[in-house]
């Protein structure tokens, strides 16, 4: 039990444990201090001076880091609060570039929000505009430093949740930037693309690449077959663009918003996921069988890919060589798909929706065309497909339920969850006594490897075969996790790495939330919720058992792990050098 | 400025002796730039990559470091190396006209070396001469009481010093 101090704030009398801040004290207390550069858990570093409170000091102190002592009085409002907070905010604005109109954050701004709270009506400072160039060299991200506050957000998550650095604060005094090392472009840094800084991000400097423009260009080409497949986080986020709370699930919903926007065929890219598991189950069972290099490390989320390419290119071996479930799903789209339904595969545009940026750079990788068609054409976040979805006026709140498409409709409840920190490992795990001995087992709820707690472990035993999983999200946790398998102080056969915490449904993807709702809520947890209930709800639970899937076996693909699947299916990885050697 | 003989590797074996002496020390990262730059002369990027291989740290945050300080430079320094002082009096007495005709007659801006690496130039901060200002020193040459128009006769007076020795 944590021990309790008692202290006013604003005459208030609040007890709060020892060793929290007045920040935290005062929000529970239903006393609202504003931030701008706080974000939990992630950026708590007191920089950009809204938060500041009087604890009797000489001058005011940041409540963000301000740590509750005994008796300790705290004034949050008072006329100089307010003064020093506006003055401060308005040499913040002054040097904003403050297009807000068209700003890819218009109504969904922190420092917009924050400039409405404390009531500024005139900025009586007119501070000179920097006139950085915007990196868009990027397959992913998007950086405008115009619009940057410095207030440390991105490089907090970037360089201590992600352990990449891509990004630091350079300069000093109003020349300060954040940017890459010799201000290189995003492109030419180990950058994994993850897009956590985009999320952290509380106003309009960091963004998606977008494909928006190049989608509706090619649903309105006449000539194309235009098909869409969306990734299982993307339901369980889609509904807070559009005011529901955080953890709607809106599958229904946004099948319907997609067939509405003209795509020809709406696929779930659940079933590249039983797929996913049928191959990298097969992959395993025969790793262990024959001896081959262990543990087997999922290969789903393409940032912790490029991650594994930078950081530990002497594992790439351990990486699976299976395609990520939305490349699988292109490439089965323009093969099995194209010559069942007679189409010309070159016709084929494949969409997908993901609550990932990354998934942007993978779709661009060169290897990943083994139809001789590039497996994917564009790639939306799940933002951006709210915004075609808004931009085409369409009413999603009143929608009608519609269902996923055939031939590749219906998938399990095992490829639901992959969108969940754990969910890969639990669908292999329900399938993989059945790929081993041909019946399955009685576990279906593997609920260890659930939750978000940082590293998790989980081991099952069939036929006398012990296999020793573990399951880690977010890059630092994973790198702490290799060091020690490199080491030799842990052992497994089986890994699961996402790159975001959480899993995809947190991906920098996803819709953002501000630091205020992510104060109170897990949006990791909440999210995550969504999937596992529609996982519940499902009538096949494991991948194996999806008859879409075993028909594609039966049709095209003869056997998971043969000769078609590794052509099409499976891939390969590259050694990556940090930063060019020279300077262009 | 690589002049292409063999000190390159001796730069570097003096670099990698410079991490090893303070890898495993907090704090290790400004030590290290500021022996690195006086072997250097300045801290290119594969000076930065080394050490923020050599010290595990990002090189993103040795290039913050780099940056925040304006000692550390970015570019080669010139065999003469100007600087020009911009502290209060030097100021008030019209140095930062001289450092403009500099810029001006080397075609370089403040930080910059000139391509036959023979001039770079410098802004700083009072060098405790304020009794001569406006005042610049190339290298250990003091030079006071200036108007923009000695400016030429000055840098012309080291071409002719390379003219001669040459």
């Amino acid at each position: 039990m944590s021990e309790f101090v008692t202290l006013t704030i604003d005459g208030k009398e609040v007890k709060a444990p020892k060793g929290s801040t007045v920040l935290e004290a005062a929000r529970s207390a239903g006393i609202n201090i504003p931030t701008l550069c706080f974000l939990k858990d992630i950026n708590e570093i007191g920089a950009c001076r809204m938060c500041i409170v009087d604890v009797g000091a000489r001058s005011f102190q940041a409540a963000c880091m301000y740590p509750v002592s005994e008796g300790l009085k705290v004034i949050t409002n008072s006329p100089k609060i307010r003064e020093t907070r506006k003055v401060t905010l308005e040499l913040i604005l002054s040097s904003h570039e403050k297009k807000c109109l068209t700003c890819v954050r218009s109504k969904n701004c922190e420092l917009q929000t924050l400039a409405k709270e404390l009531n500024i009506k005139d900025i009586r400072f007119e501070g000179e505009l920097q006139n950085y160039p915007i990196d868009d060299l990027s397959h992913s991200v998007v950086r405008d430093p115009n619009k940057c506050v410095l207030c440390r957000r991105c490089v907090s998550v970037c360089k201590n949740v992600q352990t990449v650095s891509a990004i630091d604060t350079m300069g000093r005094g109003y020349k300060t930037i954040v940017a890459s090392p010799f201000h290189m472009p995003l492109k030419d840094t180990p950058c994994v693309n993850c897009g956590q800084c985009i999320v952290a991000c509380p106003v309009g400097a960091l963004r998606e690449k977008s494909s928006v423009e190049k989608v509706w260009e090619a649903l309105s080409n006449k000539d194309l077959h235009v098909v869409v497949q969306t990734a299982p986080a993307v339901r369980a986020g889609l509904g807070e663009e559009f005011d529901y709370p955080v953890g709607t699930r809106v599958t229904g919903k946004m099948v319907t918003a997609l067939k509405m926007l003209g795509f020809a065929k709406v696929f779930d890219t659940d079933t590249a996921a039983d797929l996913t598991i049928m191959e990298e189950g097969t992959e395993l069972v025969d790793r262990i069988k024959n001896n081959g290099k262990l543990p087997l490390i999922t290969s789903c989320s393409p940032g912790w890919i490029k991650f594994c390419e930078h950081f530990y290119p002497d594992m790439l071996d351990n990486l699976s060589t299976c395609k990520s479930p939305q490349n699988m799903f292109g490439a089965v789209l323009k093969s099995y798909y194209a010559e069942k339904m007679g189409i010309d595969p070159a016709k084929i545009f494949v969409v997908s929706v993901m609550p990932c940026t990354a998934k942007k750079y993978e779709a661009e990788r060169p290897e990943l065309a083994s139809t001789g068609y590039p497996d994917i054409d564009e790639v939306l976040t799940t933002r951006e497909l709210a915004e075609m979805i808004k931009e085409a006026g369409i009413d999603f709140k009143n929608l009608e339920d519609s269902q996923f498409d055939d031939p590749m409709g219906e998938a399990t409840g095992a490829g639901v969850i992959f969108g969940a920190t754990g969910g890969v490992m639990e669908a292999a795990l329900r399938s993989v006594p059945y790929l081993l001995t041909g019946k399955d087992d009685d576990n279906v709820d593997i609920k260890v490897v659930r939750g978000v707690e940082t590293v998790k472990e989980a081991e099952v035993e069939v036929n006398g075969i012990k296999i020793k999983a573990a399951v880690v999200h977010g890059l630092g946790n994973a790198r702490k996790l290799l060091d020690k398998i490199k080491a030799g102080e842990a052992e497994y056969h089986f890994v699961e790495v996402m790159a975001c915490p959480g899993g995809c449904v947190n991906g920098g993807g996803q819709p953002i939330q501000p630091a205020s709702v992510r104060f109170d809520l897990d949006l990791r947890a909440e999210r995550a919720k969504a999937l596992y209930e529609e996982d519940q709800g499902s009538t096949m639970r494991r991948s194996h058992q999806n008859p879409r899937v075993l028909k594609m076996y039966e049709e095209y693909f003869e056997k998971p792990g043969g000769h078609k699947s590794h052509k099409l299916l499976h891939t390969h990885y590259v050694a990556r050098e940090n930063y060019p050697e020279n300077l262009e | 400025m690589s002049c292409g003989c063999c000190c390159a590797d001796t730069k570097a074996q003096e670099l990698e002796q410079i991490i090893a002496k303070y890898k495993d020390q907090r704090g290790a990262l400004i030590p290290v730039l500021h022996e690195a730059q006086e072997v250097y002369g300045y801290l290119p990027l594969s000076v930065q990559k080394k050490i923020a291989e050599g010290l595990n740290v990002s090189l993103a945050e040795v290039y913050g470091v780099v940056t925040f300080y304006t000692q550390f430079s970015l570019n080669p320094k010139g065999k003469y190396k100007i600087n020009v002082c911009l502290g209060t009096a030097c100021y008030v007495k019209g140095s930062g006209d001289i450092f403009n005709k500099l810029s001006e007659v080397l075609k370089i801006k403040n930080g910059e070396c000139t391509s036959d690496g023979l001039f770079s130039l410098d802004a700083c901060r009072c060098v405790g001469a304020c009794g001569l200002a406006p005042v610049i020193m190339i290298n250990e040459d003091v030079y006071g009481r200036l108007t923009v128009d000695d400016v030429p006769g000055i840098i012309q007076s080291y071409f002719d010093k390379e003219a001669e020795s040459k």
